[in-house]
């Protein structure tokens, strides 16, 4: 064998944990991606931004004051509009004959008041909307009652507003899933891709590198981020718009961990062959936009035609979606999320298996 | 040397892309120590074959064998043992220097010091530096770096002065010139015969997939016949090429469009015989050039065309 002279003498140290090369590996990961100031907006930032922005669109109003128009022509209108200003749940808008036909076309007032003669009174308004049927229930009930009538029964109210039935509560776990996917898909595929594309790949198995732990760091970096991501995300929700977290930490943590897996699987999946950017990004987009339609982020995916559900219960976004919503609002076990964990899963080896196959070093 | 220390031994090699052919039974015997360079034009099978002996291709057929053992069977021990440069790798714009060497350092379980290997490149003052911000030979000296830094037996540098510019070529050769100093084996492949001439200690000149001629630079050169040559250019009338060969001295002529370039023994005896040779024939000098034969030549007399066309 050769035993040429060495220009310096071999060093062999021992190593610290720092220097093994999946430590390695996923160092690069991380710093390769917080030294990309758009990749971090776009995890990080823009999901709270949105969050922030559907839930300021949807956020619960105090209950609205209905403005009721009423005819000041007649001599009765006086008393009238003395009755309806007394419930502080209507407001009254004086007008003439044809500004109150405007006003009511157009949506500005919600009924218009017409005294006819000494108590009679005709109500204008469109039967086809609730807040007008609304409001022609509380106008002739404050008319009757200014007029004498006594209830027979006697009533009270007692309001029950409860987190985790408004919007802002069914949007941030479907959010908190759309980003898993995002994430996985393209934090892991356009990272693979502009390796091989630039030949980094092609020098890293000329290497002595193992390739299982290349594969393995995208993984294992993706899992480090979650805790990021999924914390800044579920944190600005329960934080700024009180969602509830009902599920125990280990079921959220679970189900988050699942899902990431088989996004950042089917990432690998995706890139394993392509050599280019562009043939990355339609691929990518190939994938996503299915589940960006389908899998009931923004509204429920229960809208869908029943003939389209089993394909839609398949989509693993619909699974993380609706095991987030189901243990972050209901507070479910694991165990009942059994159906969906095992969708995740399966995509999960599914998608490692095929990706492992066809992956291209070169 | 026999084939047994052979550091790197190839056989009969060939490699096929469908009805392409570009590696057409090649054999090369690499000894330990040396430099060694496969120098042939663009397109001649340089980088085919040194793929294929970095065990990144599959050969069609042939036998290939890496410091005494075989990619077949002992692709995890080979790789722990050999440096490797390839053409036009882009290392990860956003680590800075000593991470991309630290990274790959990793992937060996033994090698030198990151810092250490920076500094033999002369890199120390970027050590921080994003690779994003470095120049293209300070790039192709990273990449040396990282090729080194597993303290490898066998170095595989494919083109490692490709697309630089003279100064930071001249760098590169210094480098390497010390590597080959310290005794350290190494393969290479260019297009450059000033590269192959200053670098190597021998030389297969590689054309169509085909080591066409074997030996040190000065051999090669020697076999020529001659240690120089003459180019000139007539701006009319023709001259007899048949008279042209029979001065003293001269051992080749070529003519293209109006363009001579003959090889010759003794420059001071045939100069003065191929000008009284031209204004025999009345004719008038548009060129005259002289320069000591190379590589190049060694290619031309070989091949008819010259290493670099138009160069």
């Amino acid at each position: 064998m050769s035993t040429s002279a060495r220009v310096a003498p071999v060093v062999r140290e021992r190593r610290g944990l720092r220097e093994y090369p999946l430590t390695q590996l996923v160092m690069v990961r991380f710093l390769e991606f917080w030294r990309e100031p758009e990749a971090v907006f776009w995890v990080f930032i823009f999901p709270i931004l949105l969050a922030a922005g559907l839930g300021i669109a949807f956020r619960q109003r105090a209950p609205e004051v209905v403005k009721v128009g009423v005819l000041m022509s007649d001599e009765h209108a006086g008393v009238i509009s003395d009755a309806v200003a007394h419930d502080s749940r209507l407001e009254v808008v004086p007008l003439d004959d044809s500004a109150g036909m405007h006003a009511l076309r157009t949506g500005r007032i919600a009924l218009f008041v017409v005294p006819r003669a000494e108590r009679t009174v005709e109500y204008r308004y469109d039967d086809t909307r609730p807040d007008a049927r609304n409001a022609r229930l509380l106008v002739d009930d404050a008319i009757q009652r200014a007029g004498g009538r006594r209830d027979v029964a006697t009533a009270r109210d007692r309001h029950v507003r409860e987190p985790g039935a408004r919007y802002i509560d069914f949007v941030i776990p479907g959010l908190l899933a759309m980003n898993l996917m995002g994430s996985g898909i393209w934090g892991v595929g356009f990272t693979i891709v502009e390796a091989r594309r630039k030949k980094l790949l092609k020098r890293l198995v000329a290497t002595p590198m193992s390739r299982s732990q290349y594969l393995a760091s995208f993984i294992l970096a993706r899992l480090a981020m979650l805790v990021l991501e999924v914390g800044g995300l579920l944190g600005f929700g329960i934080w700024v718009f009180g969602v509830p977290a009902r599920g125990s930490v280990g079921t959220i943590v679970m189900v988050t961990l699942t899902a990431a897996l088989a996004f950042s699987a089917i990432g690998l999946l995706v890139a394993s062959r392509v050599r280019t950017m562009e043939g990355a990004s339609g691929l990518m987009n190939l994938v996503m936009l299915p589940m960006w339609i389908f899998s009931g982020v923004f509204f429920s995916a229960s809208n869908f035609p029943n003939a389209a559900q089993p394909f839609i219960q398949a989509l693993p976004l619909t699974a993380a979606a609706d095991a987030l919503r189901a243990t972050l609002l209901e507070g479910a076990s694991l165990g009942s999320l059994a159906g969906e964990l095992g969708i995740l899963g399966a995509w999960l080896l599914v998608a490692f298996a095929a990706a492992l196959a066809l992956f291209r070093w070169r | 040397m026999t084939t047994a220390a052979a550091a790197l031994a190839v056989r009969a090699l060939h490699k096929r892309y469908g009805d392409v052919v570009a590696v057409d039974g090649l054999d090369l015997e690499v000894r330990p120590g040396e430099c060694f360079g496969l120098l042939g034009p663009n397109g001649a099978g340089k980088t085919t074959t040194i793929e294929i002996c970095e065990g990144l291709l599959e050969a069609t057929s042939g036998e290939v064998e890496v410091l005494g053992r075989r990619w077949a069977s002992d692709e995890r021990e080979l790789r722990q043992l050999l440096g490797i440069q390839l053409q036009e790798t882009q290392l990860a714009e956003k680590l800075t220097v000593r991470e991309t060497v630290r990274l790959f350092r990793s992937f060996y379980e033994r090698g030198r010091e990151p810092d250490e290997v920076i500094a033999l490149v002369q890199l120390e003052e970027k050590t921080r530096a994003r690779v994003g911000s470095l120049s293209g030979g300070q790039k192709q000296r990273l990449a040396l770096a990282c090729a080194l830094v597993g303290d490898p037996q066998l170095l595989f540098l494919d083109e490692p002065t490709t697309g630089l510019d003279p100064q930071a070529r001249r760098q590169l050769w210094e480098l390497i010139g010390e590597l080959r100093a310290g005794g350290r084996t190494i393969v290479l492949t260019t297009h450059y015969m000033e590269e192959a001439e200053r670098l190597c200690d021998r030389v297969a000149i590689v054309d169509h997939g085909r080591a066409i001629a074997l030996g040190t630079p000065r051999t090669l050169v020697q076999s020529l016949g001659a240690d120089h040559v003459v180019e000139f250019a007539l701006g009319d009338a023709p001259i007899d090429a048949e008279r042209l060969s029979r001065l003293e001295g001269v051992r080749s002529v070529r003519s293209n469009n109006g363009s001579w370039s003959l090889t010759v023994a003794e420059l001071h005896v045939a100069l003065p015989a191929i000008l009284a040779e031209v204004e025999r024939r009345g004719a008038t000098l548009a060129e005259l050039r002289t320069h000591s034969a190379t590589l190049d030549d060694v290619f031309v007399s070989l091949t008819g065309r010259r290493l670099r066309e138009g160069a």
